[in-house]
């Protein structure tokens, strides 16, 4: 049967995916309970709406949107406070793995995220990522990687690529003097307190789903307990970079994807341990005062 | 006598810092975010030792700045938590107490203070007055400052911090110094308090169970005019404050026309000259502020009325909270400052002899190299505004 009116969808917070809206009208799709029904600041073709529907519907299907407290810093996502549904703090630049430290010593109990940016989390908050992970805080990170500050419209990042031309790095960026690119998951894939670590991108479909699988997983690993979990996203910046949304993907998989290879950086599971301790102790196997065991 | 008896039988000798750790305790904080530094170190390392004994967290943090964070974040999962520093370690934590006050999360902040600026001494000092009274970090906003003079006022004041805390959703500030956190003195410790006590916050960010619309801890504000109706409000709370809080110690004041003010360490020598000069017939008083912010003004008020002609500010510093003196006088008395910085303590004949200095009209020593201040009584000055002149 045609429609001839456009359906004016019914309210997402209370009708569910599945849910029948008409006589041959069913929801296969709808806005995740844990995104609230705010309308996003980003830019047309930001690879951030997408992160943020994910994280949300990763939420969703986990059941946690009454346990989930989650952090925004500074930069284009400060404001995702207004996007979820769940408990959120907004944090100062470079921060949230300290103050999302605070929340879970306080409430064990509590899934806490934070949603951080590059220039966020490899620059100015690089002290308190590195720590967060190293002493394995059950918590998880989701980190996005466009390779330049957004909000303050286009500055170089420590991810920006070598002769990547940005505001600050109007030249390119020259290796000699700005240094190189900080590639993070690989630098936290060699901390004992991690437990997984996993880089992924969403210029298509497939990735996507690639992307919400790890996302999921990453939840998973804090809810199990097994120690820290990062998921890297390799994203666009189309505004800063001053490309369309098309060119800033193909941009992405020309550039970033060399030098930021997607894949799982580290999984203390698939290789066989409980978590993250467990990989440390055997790490430290022939250092005895990392094997004495604390309850003798 | 028995009283007597009894309340010795309770006090035991114990170090200011450690005081600090188990007053806070005893407050029910359960959460310690702090990272190394001198002179607040028996501090930390007592939270160490007995947090994680009554089922609290101690967390050495990688930095300062990261420690308040994690304040922050505690705070807003709404635990009575604390960080504890000295000098340079709170210029590192103003960032987070600024993001606090902006998003009212409460908290105390301990600092020990040392001689500055930069790296300084690790001798006592009262040098980060301006910092602890005029906001920590940017923006538009104050905390409660409370000074301890005693060891036992260590235990008082912090266990009053996390009250005003929490009623205020405020940051707050006990401000020490090397002297009050290394000296061992009798103290009778505060009742520890049962945490079903303590209260309930219903804003805290710890899950929304599906029982509530999600809580956002937060101080961003693009709108102008919501960041103003912000900080108004926030600036009502302040008032109330000033209006209940104020607290003082005033030792003969009653008719006292020299007023020496003086808060912790530096209150303690001023407390002997105050002493010594009424031995010598001087008509001298102590004012001790307890709180630095909200600054006792009504005290002031109070010994003006009662004669006071002189105010003398001591601190252990080059002259700081001589100017919330000065702003408090208000033009109808003199204010004169003495001071030693750098971590030395003035003896108490230093002090005395400025005391004779007032008394007898003559000028107070100049402050470690610096001038006297003007000790000649001013005009009295229209105090109404020019607007109010009809300018």
């Amino acid at each position: 049967m045609a429609k001839t009116n456009p359906v004016t969808l019914p309210d997402y917070q209370v009708e569910r995916i599945g849910a029948q809206i008409g006589a041959d009208e069913t929801i296969v799709s709808a806005r995740p309970h844990a995104l609230s029904d705010a309308i996003f600041n980003y830019c047309p073709g930001c690879t951030h709406g997408i992160v943020n529907r994910l994280v949300a519907e990763c939420i969703d299907e986990l059941g946690i949107e009454g346990t989930t407290v989650g952090i925004a810093p500074v930069g284009c996502s400060v404001m995702a406070y207004d996007f979820f549904n769940c408990d959120m703090i907004e944090a100062a630049h470079g921060r949230a793995p300290a103050v999302a430290t605070g929340v879970k010593r306080v409430h064990p109990e509590n899934v806490v995220f934070a949603y951080q940016g590059d220039g966020d989390l490899a620059s100015i908050g690089t002290a308190e990522t590195v720590h967060a992970a190293t002493r394995g805080e059950k918590i998880t990170v989701i980190f996005i990687n466009n390779a330049i500050y957004g909000m303050t419209g286009g500055q170089m990042a420590p991810t920006s690529l070598p002769n990547q031309v940005t505001q600050t790095s109007p030249y390119g960026r020259d290796v000699n003097s700005a240094g190189y690119p900080v590639r993070i998951s690989e630098l936290l894939s060699t901390l004992d307190g991690v437990a997984y670590v996993e880089r992924v991108t969403c210029d298509s479909t497939a990735h996507i789903r690639a992307a919400k699988k790890a996302i999921k997983k990453a939840f998973q690993t804090q809810i199990d307990g097994l120690g820290y979990s990062m998921v890297e996203v390799v994203a666009t910046c189309p505004t800063n970079w001053g490309m369309t949304p098309q060119a800033a993907f193909q941009w992405l998989r020309d550039n970033m994807l060399p030098y930021y290879p997607l894949g799982v950086y580290k999984d203390v599971v698939a290789d066989g341990y409980a978590n993250a301790a467990e990989a440390a102790l055997e790490r430290a196997k022939d250092c005895p005062i990392a094997q004495q065991n604390k309850e003798d | 006598m028995a009283d007597n008896t009894k309340a010795a039988e309770e006090r035991v000798l114990m170090k200011g810092n450690e005081v600090l750790a188990e007053a806070a305790m005893r407050a029910g904080c359960r959460f310690f975010f702090g990272y190394p530094i001198t002179p607040q170190t028996e501090l930390a390392a007592y939270m160490a030792k007995r947090l994680p004994k009554i089922g609290g967290t101690f967390l050495q943090a990688e930095s300062e700045v990261a420690a308040i964070n994690m304040v922050y974040g505690a705070g807003a999962a709404g635990a009575r938590v604390m960080t504890s520093s000295s000098s340079p370690g709170v210029s590192l934590k103003s960032e987070g107490a600024s993001y606090m006050a902006g998003a009212d999360v409460p908290g105390v902040i301990v600092n020990v203070m040392r001689g500055g600026p930069g790296l300084g001494g690790i001798q006592p000092s009262q040098s980060d007055y301006f910092q602890a009274t005029r906001a920590l970090g940017h923006g538009d906003y104050f905390m409660p400052v409370l000074a301890p003079s005693t060891v036992q006022e260590m235990a008082d004041l912090i266990y009053l911090a996390f009250d005003l805390a929490d009623e205020y959703r405020t940051p707050t500030m006990i401000l020490a110094d090397g002297m009050i956190g290394q000296m061992m003195e009798p103290v009778s410790l505060p009742p520890a308090r049962d945490p079903k006590t303590l209260p309930t916050k219903p804003w805290a960010t710890a899950g929304h169970k599906g029982e509530r619309a999600h809580n956002v801890i937060n101080s961003l504000y693009l709108s102008p005019e919501k960041l103003e109706d912000t900080n108004r409000e926030r600036f009502e709370r302040y008032e109330k404050i000033r209006a209940t809080q104020q607290r003082q110690e005033l030792m003969m004041c009653d008719d006292a026309e020299i007023v020496v003010v003086a808060f912790g360490a530096a209150s303690r020598i001023a407390r002997t000259a105050v002493r010594d000069a009424r031995a010598k017939g001087i008509k001298a008083g102590l004012l001790r502020p307890i709180t630095l912010w909200p600054y006792p003004t009504d005290a002031i008020d109070k010994v003006i009325d009662n004669g006071a002609k002189r105010f003398l500010s001591v601190e252990l510093n080059m002259g700081q909270m001589v100017e919330d003196v000065r702003l408090a006088v208000a033009g109808r008395a003199s204010v004169d400052f003495y001071g030693r910085t750098g971590g030395v303590l003035p003896t108490p004949e230093e002090v005395l002899a400025q005391i004779e200095a007032l008394a007898e009209g003559r000028p107070v020593a100049p402050s470690a190299g610096g001038s006297a201040t003007g000790s000649v009584l001013p005009a009295p000055i229209d105090r109404k505004s020019s607007y109010e002149r009809g300018e």
